[in-house]
């Protein structure tokens, strides 16, 4: 009879219930630290959406508008940036956000030994505190991405009484929600900041992450009802979703893409005809038949590209749509080029389900052409590695997108850049697209980032398969969500019902 | 018998000390690079030059390990890469976790194995038995993960009856606790049964052969006492034998049933450590472990002596 009760007692209520105005999200992994200068993961970024104010914000559209800075100018030189901040705004301890509070973030950013963000704001040389409202940095050179910057994680603004090397043990922003606890590997509990200069739009009383890496099993908690948001849904999960009751699939193409990156002139792995020449690589690329790549392995959703510009961009370039797949014509740039059919590639892969099923789905579309691809599949670490020294021929890599345009380009294809795991080398794209960073007009930018794209479009140091959509399963409990191309979730006017 | 324990204790001391040179060695040998797999997206040279610098990874081989083991003797096993937090934290957060996993799991198994292994011994050869004997093979056979998510689908999705995952400490809310990790207790719980059953009963069917028990079936004790009594306590040593070395498969089976169910453990710690390249995580993680793994081979002998007077004398 006890051992009855015990049951009834252990399966008695419903799995949990459901508490009145507290959101629950379910994330793919755990972030890393809490600290805006140290963070580098995509989810981690999501967390601060909410803890952390920002100087400015984005539209869905895109346009930067204001958050903790309520304008800013530029000089004509391009070498001063003032900004005047919000009043009455305070951080989570009480303490007041002020133009003392931005200059202690900026300066931390650039000279903490352990900040991620020094690369971000290198043309930041010094800053003044003009009033208690007003800054203005100084820069080396004019710096058309630094007001992007400013919207992510280089102008979110810290506590300066709370700034120290153990900041994300418990970190104190302005955001809309405080943060409470975190179990690591678990969740990160965050409640509403009362004294929230933008309270009025915050109808939340809380918001927890949980990290739930598996999404079959992350779907099934918003089935169950333990969570009300599932990030990063599978793609094969979207049909479930729409047929379930009670629940949504929600999605919108975000800034990132997928692409495949050749090595040009990375090592001995480079001597190859695809790493030679252009024309072998434009063969591999028109081989390719986007539209179907996007049907069988994301069920359509995401959308096939031809360029690093995300749609929903401002400097999305309509004279590069996808290309279109064009056998005999792949045949035919094979023989000009001489090589001898069919040609063997090896392509580097992280070794999940779903990029394995792409790049097979590639395989047999190129195989069409004349390229015997041999798949080898890597430990996601392990790929990274030989992407840096240079131990691949082609490497499925992507990249999930940034809101100024330079932060899709510039690193990938600039001589010597970071994610130039390629080193392709083009003296022209150099020049145009370090211009570009120095340009403020936005017509003049296109411009340029259009010169350029022309070149690489024909050179192919990497070509782009699709655009990253963001896609969401959400409890029908939970409305006034709108999504962002950023992937960001921003809790303003969202509320739960019960 | 303290004698006993402290001589054990002192033997596991190299072993401990190989472990730990050997688990530091073959991380190294991985392919990939803790710093990249930091950096992730945000990949520049000269902050790769200053993560490495700071995390020492420059600094010669056996300089980091000296570095690192001269630490965890003082009870400091250093930070993690990836979060920065105190990895004498992390295990203090997550032992606790898969032990309380561990615990119900060897619950569910003993709780299964023994009386299916006694009874199919007892029942060898009838309808019973094969029964028995089916479903220990199933459950030995069915894939954690695959059962692990079968069930999220049936009880948590489908009945809606308990959580389908996650993890809430006893001491924050027992019941809540223990129906959160009633799933994954069980079915990293099946796996164990089923091996134990199978073992159960062929250490029974030895013993049951013996001369003592006809001697003592012949005396007119009732069934019950001279299985259970006679027999079972007799054949209880391999069974013990087992149950320590079942503790790695614990350890091992946690890796797989944290990551299904998202529990905040050992296993899932390890796992995403390993993925980070978050070396002084795995190697302390791994270090606990196999003295874990030790101690409880060391109980196991200690039981024997409890269950045989004979091991006494020696």
């Amino acid at each position: 009879m006890k051992k009855t009760l015990l049951l009834a007692a252990l399966l008695g209520a419903t799995a949990f219930s459901a508490q009145a105005g507290n959101l629950r999200i379910g994330l793919e992994s755990d972030p890393d630290a809490l600290d805006p200068d140290k963070s580098r993961t995509f989810v981690g970024r999501i967390v601060f959406t909410s803890l952390c104010d920002k100087l400015f914000d984005i539209t869905p559209e895109l346009e930067i508008v204001p958050q903790l800075a309520t304008a800013s100018t530029t000089s004509d030189d391009g070498k001063t940036m003032t900004l005047t901040l919000r009043e009455g705004v305070t951080f989570h301890d009480g303490t007041p956000f002020d133009a003392e509070a931005v200059k202690a973030n900026i300066e931390r950013s650039k000279t903490f030994d352990e900040s991620v963000r020094k690369s971000e704001l290198t043309s930041i040389e010094t800053i003044d505190v003009v009033d208690d409202l007003t800054v203005r940095f100084n820069l080396s050179a004019p710096d058309a991405p630094l007001i992007a910057q400013l919207a992510d994680r280089s102008g979110m603004m810290m506590a300066p009484s709370a700034l120290s090397p153990e900041f994300s043990n418990a970190p104190v922003c302005s955001g809309p929600f405080k943060y409470v606890e975190r179990v690591a590997q678990d969740k990160i509990v965050l409640e509403k900041y009362e004294d929230y200069w933008n309270a009025d739009a915050i109808d939340l009383d809380g918001v927890t992450y949980t990290i739930i890496p598996d999404s079959t099993v992350r779907l099934a908690n918003l089935q169950s009802g333990d969570i009300d948001i599932v990030n990063q849904l599978a793609a094969t999960d979207a049909e479930a979703v729409r047929n379930a009751k009670g629940i949504s699939f929600a999605n919108i193409t975000g800034l990132g893409y997928q692409g495949l990156t050749f090595n040009l002139a990375n090592g001995e792995m480079a001597q190859t005809p695809l790493g030679q020449d252009a024309k072998v690589r434009k063969a591999f690329d028109l081989a390719l038949d986007r539209a179907a790549i996007s049907q069988v392995v994301f069920d359509g959703l995401f959308q096939p590209a031809s360029q690093p510009f995300s749609p929903s961009s401002p400097y999305y370039n309509p004279d590069f749509p996808p290309v279109e797949r064009d056998i005999e014509a792949a045949k035919a740039l094979l023989a000009e080029a001489g090589v001898a059919v069919p040609l063997k590639v090896k392509i580097q892969v992280p070794n999940t389900p779903v990029t394995m099923q792409l790049v097979q789905v590639i395989q047999s579309m190129v195989a069409e052409a004349g390229f015997e691809v041999e798949i080898i599949a890597k430990e996601f670490a392990t790929l990274l590695n030989d992407a840096d020294v240079g131990d691949f021929q082609i490497s499925q890599q992507g990249w999930s997108g940034r809101i100024d345009p330079d932060g899709n380009i510039h690193q990938f294809v600039t001589t010597g850049a970071g994610f130039n795991d390629g080193q392709y080398s083009n003296a022209e794209i150099d020049s145009l697209l370090n211009e570009a960073r120095t340009v403020s007009d936005p017509a003049k930018r296109v411009e340029l980032y259009q010169k350029a794209a022309a070149i690489y479009s024909e050179d192919r140091p990497l070509l782009y398969l699709y655009h990253l959509a963001w896609l969401y399963g959400i409890d029908d409990k939970v409305q006034g969500l709108t999504l962002y191309p950023d992937g960001m979730l921003r809790l303003e006017g969202v509320s739960v019902a019960d | 018998m303290l004698r006993f324990f402290l001589r054990r204790l002192l033997v596991a001391i190299p072993t401990i000390i190989l472990i730990s040179i050997f688990v530091f060695m073959l991380q190294k040998l991985l392919p990939g690079d803790p710093v990249l797999a930091m950096a992730g997206e945000d990949r520049d040279p000269e902050t790769l030059a200053r993560l490495r610098a700071k995390y020492r990874l420059n600094d010669p081989l056996f300089v980091q390990y000296w570095t690192w083991i001269t630490g965890v003797l003082q009870g400091d096993f250093g930070n993690s890469i990836r979060t920065g937090e105190p990895i004498a934290k992390l295990i203090g957060q997550k032992l606790p976790v898969t032990l309380q996993l561990a615990a119900m799991s060897m619950f569910f198994a003993t709780l299964i194995g023994i009386p299916m292994g006694i009874i199919s011994a007892v029942k060898k050869g009838t309808k019973t038995d094969f029964a028995a004997n089916v479903v220990a093979l199933s459950g030995l056979s069915i894939p954690n993960f695959w059962l692990g998510i079968m069930m999220i689908l049936l009880v948590s999705v489908h009945w809606q009856l308990l959580p389908a995952s996650g993890y809430v400490p006893p001491t924050e809310d027992l019941g809540q606790s223990l129906r959160t990790m009633l799933m994954p207790a069980f079915v990293l719980g099946t796996g164990l049964a089923a091996a134990l059953m199978r073992h159960t009963r062929s250490a029974m069917l030895e013993v049951l052969r013996q001369d003592y028990v006809r001697t003592a079936r012949a005396k007119g004790l009732i069934e019950r006492r001279v299985v259970l009594k006679h027999a079972f306590r007799n054949a209880l040593t391999p069974i013990v034998t087992l149950l320590a070395l079942l503790f790695g498969e614990l350890v091992a089976g946690a890796v797989l049933t944290e990551q299904i169910f998202t529990i905040p453990g050992f296993g899932k710690l390890i796992v995403d450590a390993v993925f980070n390249r978050d070396y002084a995580v795995v190697q302390g993680v791994v270090l606990v472990t196999a003295f874990g793994f030790i101690l409880m081979n060391l109980l196991a002998d200690m039981a024997y002596m409890l269950l045989n007077p004979r091991l006494r004398k020696n």
